[in-house]
């Protein structure tokens, strides 16, 4: 079984492998797949068909299974069970299959670039189709269910480069779909209930779970609409005839023989056990009855074949529905035998309707003339179909339908409903035999006023597939007994005491038979009559076309998409964080309100009045950072609160905060001088005031929603914090004294990981967005560079006053030939430099490196650490850059910042792993105690090494920054000015005051 | 524990003149409003581990109760590193979009724009097609005009008519007209 499965999918798979070798004619190998496994089925029939139907699995005499454990956790497996249902509609789908396929060969053109997507789509079909029907596990079968919802859309739209099969292809996704899900919440429902997935298992447990009561009669309609999508009842009909847009072969197989089935399987799968639920009868007959009826209308109106054809299919399949759903053994086997007859005559028919187009090139039925004459067993073929459609004896068909005619007339005996149901199937089958007869005069007449459809000889290889359909129909019809065979061991499913009845030809003289005969003449009427009929139809008015309604809900629900994606995404980021951050206002609130938020008891103004001073300065410093219009006095005042919070942190024991905090305010101030220098001082403000009142609004509202939430999760507070045991645990475990740095490095070093990580990505972040092709981590030297030739004709140079003398001053400066101050301050142009800076940064630039280092290395025991310390030395490098400019900076730094972050990285990553391969945890750090000549005994952590790497990280950051917003931006807008000719034609003499003067 | 109220005012503060900020137009206020609401999320996370004390370096034999906590010192320590660096990387933003557009505001999306204003016309949906009734004299013709169709729906979706795309195109040229998008009714000129 599983065998089967898995070689048809594996064919598919290697599918368009063949086609590029063989072409078309790989259709025939792929043919053979599905006919293997026809012949696999009929070796195995015997044993599925003596077993007993309703054993549940692992019983004896139970139908043979297959069980592959998949999920266990989720009660997912993989079960199959071939029974006598599931054999019946195999000789459907191998067999129909196997022919499609076959017929496929001769139907497409060899040169079809698609044709291999196609070919393993069509298999792949079969194979799910297959699966569907022997899955014993409601998921696992809900899971082949919809994929072939999938690969029928795949098929519908082929011809993707035609609207209508595109549309087509989606619509029928989206209704099966739809049903689908309905489906898959019936089948969860049921699932649950009954404690197992295992179909054969629920279905021995029916009785039980039936009267569980509504929750199941709910959770069978669910899946009623599952089945009712699928085979396209009323009032999901319509999207079978759209399916028409498919490829003929397609139709044929999808939408006759296969899929369609799909929900009629689903119907006699649950009919026996769940036939007695609440909702089931309505669904069942209601809806039957209105397709058959609406189906057999319709067709009589088509005049495209394959839709006089799909409109007939939808009609016939009102019929199995009803007839499988009508539960009891003789609706079973009349319902078993319809299927297989429409199955086989309505394949028969689209594959000749495929003939006909492929020949004749049109499959207009008012057009068509002489295609009979031209091909007698194309003809014999369709009138042997048509015939069996129509329930002619002796065909299939008649069987079929004198079965079903025989179940309804015991129900007539019932009563009123009985009657009017059976009176409905009579007239869907008088209007089955007139469209059938339509199709028949149709497609084969010929008529003397239509000249004749030019219609080249069919190979016979074509015609095989159709042939041997048809020959089913007539063979099966006289001879029904294996049909009955097969069909009557799903029959004892029902209970019932009287034998069920059998598929004959000839019963005696019944009711049935009688109601054949008025069947017969009175569908041979209406076709007599059809010019009248026909105008009747033309002069009725028109009920709203269920297409219609599906498009205007399609509509709607696009006209609601729009509305509300215009309401929602303006495009607008204030807008957006308005939306988020009233919702983080409110949301918080209700809880608050709703659950009762202790509350504080106990206040106390401040710790000390220190704190309350350094408060008030930051609220000064925040009102003027809102205020102020000017940008850098804006950045300037948020400053001031930066170094506030500093003191806060100072005045709480929090040293290493307050460091870092102050070494943090003072870079972030020079990148925000370097980064902002071109743009405008005042702080443009185009909307700026328009929503001013909502956003202090909001603004106030958070800031006090904050200010409740903090008092109230300080008052929920009642165990001691874990950091109490913190400190001399890092210094008995951590070997330091600074619990802060221990945690950092060592407790915590996961997260300080992470972030210095993030850091290192920050920094090639704001390195690309400046440099933008490259990091720019080439190093440039000062040697080349011509003495004061950079930063020049930055500021606009006016003579006299005290920037002029200092100018000169300046350019006397920089001609003195003795050792410089800075390596590369002579690169600067006269104006920018700056004597006294010079000086200062060469007396502090080492100071500050070695405190660095100190503060580096001093972390594990004092305020510091790697963070302390890689800041304190990017703060060096920035006075540098700041005093010496842009060459004065890549001077100073010997190694790309790149590499600073790179060895950073690779260090820490190190650290963390060399204890792994000591036999420790990540992360591990050991202390290592020994002696060294001059330091004598010395107390070393590893975690040490890690905070080196934290350090240059920092350092990398710094570097970064400065090179980006720094350096780069300076040499960009250097590119940008105008350089006037007069000014560094000669190095050596600075430019003058007159120089420059006009 | 003890509610200290000058450090939730503190706190409450920068959370207020922080949102003011981020919801302006102008990116350096905006990053200036992040700046604010990272420092008052700092005060918040140090008021709720406790009032002051010593601070954690250990010293043989006091009370672990003196010490202040440690473990929010680590925190708002990698907080502030953090905030650094992503300050920088809003500068970099803020010179790149200076450079770019000479503004530094916040831009509203077009895109959104474009879509909230579009009509709910969707040729894939609502255009008329006519019924074929071969799959095989009309595959060549039927692909050219659909070809031709699918062009078309290119830069009429959105537009509201049914007849928009053939009378713009005069049903022969194949090629979308790259002017179509900005005569489009209601569209954002790009």
């Amino acid at each position: 079984m599983l065998t089967v499965l898995i070689a048809m999918f594996a064919v598919a798979l290697v599918a368009p492998v063949l086609f590029s070798r063989l072409g078309r004619s790989a259709f025939f190998v792929l043919a053979a797949a599905p006919a293997a496994g026809f012949l696999w089925l009929l070796v195995r029939l015997p044993v599925v068909l003596s077993s007993d139907q309703g054993a549940g699995p692992g019983q004896p005499d139970a139908p043979p299974s297959v069980t592959v454990p998949w999920i266990p956790s989720l009660q997912l497996e993989l079960a199959f069970r071939l029974d006598a249902l599931a054999a019946v509609l195999c000789i459907l789908i191998l067999g129909v299959g196997a022919l499609v396929l076959f017929y496929c060969a001769r139907y497409f053109k060899s040169d079809d670039p698609d044709l291999g997507a196609f070919g393993a789509q069509l298999l792949a079909f079969a194979a799910a189709m297959f699966g569907l029907v022997l899955a014993d596990d409601l998921i696992l079968m809900f899971i082949f269910w919809e994929l072939t919802t999938i690969l029928s859309y795949l098929l519908i739209g082929y011809s993707r480069q035609r609207l209508s099969a595109r549309r087509s292809a989606l619509q029928a996704l989206i209704l099966t779909t739809f049903g689908g899900l309905a489906m898959l919440v019936g089948l969860v429902m049921i699932g649950q209930t009954a404690g197992t997935y295992r179909i054969s298992e629920i279905l021995a447990g029916a009785g039980a779970l039936v009267a569980e009561g509504p929750l199941i009669d709910i959770a069978v309609a669910l899946v009623l609409v599952g089945a009712i999508t699928k085979s396209a009842l009323v009032p999901f009909h319509f999207w079978l005839p759209g399916a028409m847009a498919a490829p003929t072969p397609v139709s044929a197989y999808l939408h006759a023989a296969a899929m369609v089935k799909a929900g009629v399987y689903l119907v006699a799968r649950f009919a026996p056990g769940f036939g007695e639920t609440e909702f089931w009868y309505p669904v069942i007959l209601v809806l039957g009855m209105a397709t058959i009826l609406l189906g057999g209308w319709r067709a009589l109106r088509q005049t495209d074949l394959k839709l006089v054809l799909a409109y007939g299919t939808v009609s016939q399949l009102g019929f199995l529905v009803m007839v499988v759903g009508l539960g009891g053994r003789d609706g079973a086997i009349a319902g078993l035998g319809l299927l297989l007859a429409h199955g086989f005559f309505k394949a028969t028919l689209f594959l000749v309707v495929g003939v006909i187009d492929h020949h004749a090139g049109t499959r207009d039925l008012r057009v068509l003339s002489g295609v009979g004459a031209a091909s007698p067993v194309l003809f014999a073929v369709a009138l042997v179909a048509a015939g069996s459609m129509a329930g002619v004896p002796p065909l299939l068909g008649f069987v079929a339908k004198e079965s079903v005619y025989e179940a309804f007339v015991h129900r007539a005996e019932d009563g009123l409903i009985g009657t009017l149901l059976l009176g409905g199937v009579v007239l869907g089958s008088v209007l089955t035999f007139a469209y059938s007869a339509r199709f028949v005069r149709g497609c084969l007449r010929t008529e003397a006023g239509i000249p004749r459809t030019d219609f080249t000889p069919v190979r016979t290889s074509f015609l095989v597939a159709p042939a041997v359909l048809a020959a089913a129909s007539v063979l099966f019809g006289v001879w029904p007994v294996p049909l009955d065979a097969v069909a009557q061991p799903y029959a004892s499913l029902f209970p019932g005491d009287s034998a069920p009845p059998h598929l004959a030809l000839w019963h005696g003289f019944t009711p049935a038979l009688l109601l054949s005969a008025v069947t017969l003449a009175a569908g041979a009427a209406l076709y007599l009559l059809r010019v009248p009929f026909e105008r009747v139809q033309g002069r009725l008015p028109r009920v709203r076309e269920a297409e219609v309604v599906y498009r205007s809900i399609i509509g709607v629900l696009d006209d609601v998409a729009v509305w509300i994606t215009g309401r929602t995404q303006r495009g607008s980021l204030a807008f957006y964080l308005f939306i988020i951050l009233s919702t983080a206002v409110i949301t918080p609130l209700a809880a608050l309100i709703i659950f009762e938020a202790p509350r504080p008891d106990a206040f106390r103004v401040a710790d000390s009045p220190a704190q309350i001073i350094a408060a008030a300065v930051i609220l000064v410093g925040i009102l003027a950072a809102l205020r102020s219009t000017k940008r850098f006095m804006a950045v300037l005042m948020v400053g001031i609160t930066g170094y506030g919070m500093a003191i806060i942190y100072a005045l709480h024991g929090a040293p290493d905060l307050a460091l870092t905090q102050m070494l943090v305010e003072t870079i972030v101030l020079v990148a925000f001088v370097l980064a902002l220098r071109s743009l405008p001082a005042r702080l443009w403000n185009r909307e700026g005031s328009r929503h001013r009142l909502l956003r202090a609004g909001l603004g106030i509202a958070f800031g006090s929603i904050m200010a409740v939430i903090a008092m109230s999760a300080m008052a929920s507070r009642n165990a001691a914090p874990i950091s109490l045991a913190y400190p001399k645990l890092a210094y008995d475990d951590g070997g330091g004294a600074n619990a802060v740095n221990v945690l950092l490095v060592d407790i915590r070093a996961w997260d300080t990981f992470g972030e210095i990580t993030v850091l290192a990505i920050a920094a090639t972040g704001i390195a690309s967005l400046i440099f933008i092709r490259s990091r720019g981590d080439d190093r440039r030297r000062a040697d080349g560079v011509e003495d004061g030739s950079v930063d020049r004709g930055q500021e606009p140079l006016d003579a006299g006053g005290r920037a002029g003398a200092a100018r000169e001053l300046a350019a006397r400066f920089a001609n003195v030939s003795r050792d410089p101050w800075l390596v590369a301050g002579r690169t600067l142009a006269p104006e920018r430099r700056s004597i006294i800076f010079e000086v200062i940064t060469r007396l502090l630039f080492h100071t500050m490196i070695l405190l660095s280092v100190y503060l580096l290395i001093a972390g594990h025991n004092l305020p510091g650490g790697g963070f302390a310390g890689g800041l304190t030395a990017g703060l060096a490098l920035a006075i540098r850059y700041l005093a010496g400019g842009r060459f004065e900076l890549a001077e100073a730094s010997p190694v790309s910042a790149g590499t600073l972050l790179g060895v950073g990285l690779a260090i820490v990553t190190l650290t963390a792993a060399t204890p792994l391969f000591l036999g420790g945890a990540v992360l591990e750090s050991y202390i290592l105690e020994f002696w060294l000549p001059v330091f004598g005994d010395v107390k070393f952590v590893t975690s040490t090494i890690f905070d080196i790497g934290v350090y240059i990280i920092v350092v990398g950051l710094v570097l970064d920054v400065l090179r980006s917003l720094g350096s780069e931006i300076d040499q960009r807008s250097e590119d940008q000015q105008p350089v006037e000719e007069d000014l560094g034609a000669d190095a050596l003499v600075p430019p003058t005051v007159e120089g420059v003067q006009p | 524990m003890t509610v200290n109220i000058t450090l939730i005012v503190l706190m409450a503060a920068f959370f207020a003149a922080g949102i003011y900020l981020l919801l302006e137009r102008s990116l350096t206020r905006v990053l200036l409003g992040l700046i604010l609401i990272g420092n008052g999320a700092n005060i918040l996370i140090l008021a709720m581990s406790g009032g002051a004390g010593q601070s954690p370096l250990y010293v043989e034999g006091r009370p672990a109760e003196d010490y202040t906590d440690s473990l929010p010192q680590a925190l708002i320590l990698t907080a502030i590193v953090i905030t650094f660096a992503v300050t920088a990387f809003m500068l970099g933003i803020i010179y790149r979009s200076w450079v770019l557009g000479r503004e530094d505001a916040v831009q509203d999306d077009p895109e959104d724009r474009r879509v909230a204003d579009q009509s709910s016309y969707d040729y894939e949906d609502d255009a008329d097609i006519p019924a074929d009734t071969s799959e095989f004299t009309a595959v060549d013709a039927g692909a050219l005009g659909d070809a031709e169709a699918t062009a078309d729906i290119r830069d009429t979706r959105g537009a509201d008519a049914v007849g928009g795309a053939a009378s713009r195109n005069g049903g022969g040229a194949g090629r979308p007209d790259p002017t179509a998008t900005q005569k489009r009714p209601g569209g954002e000129p790009r």
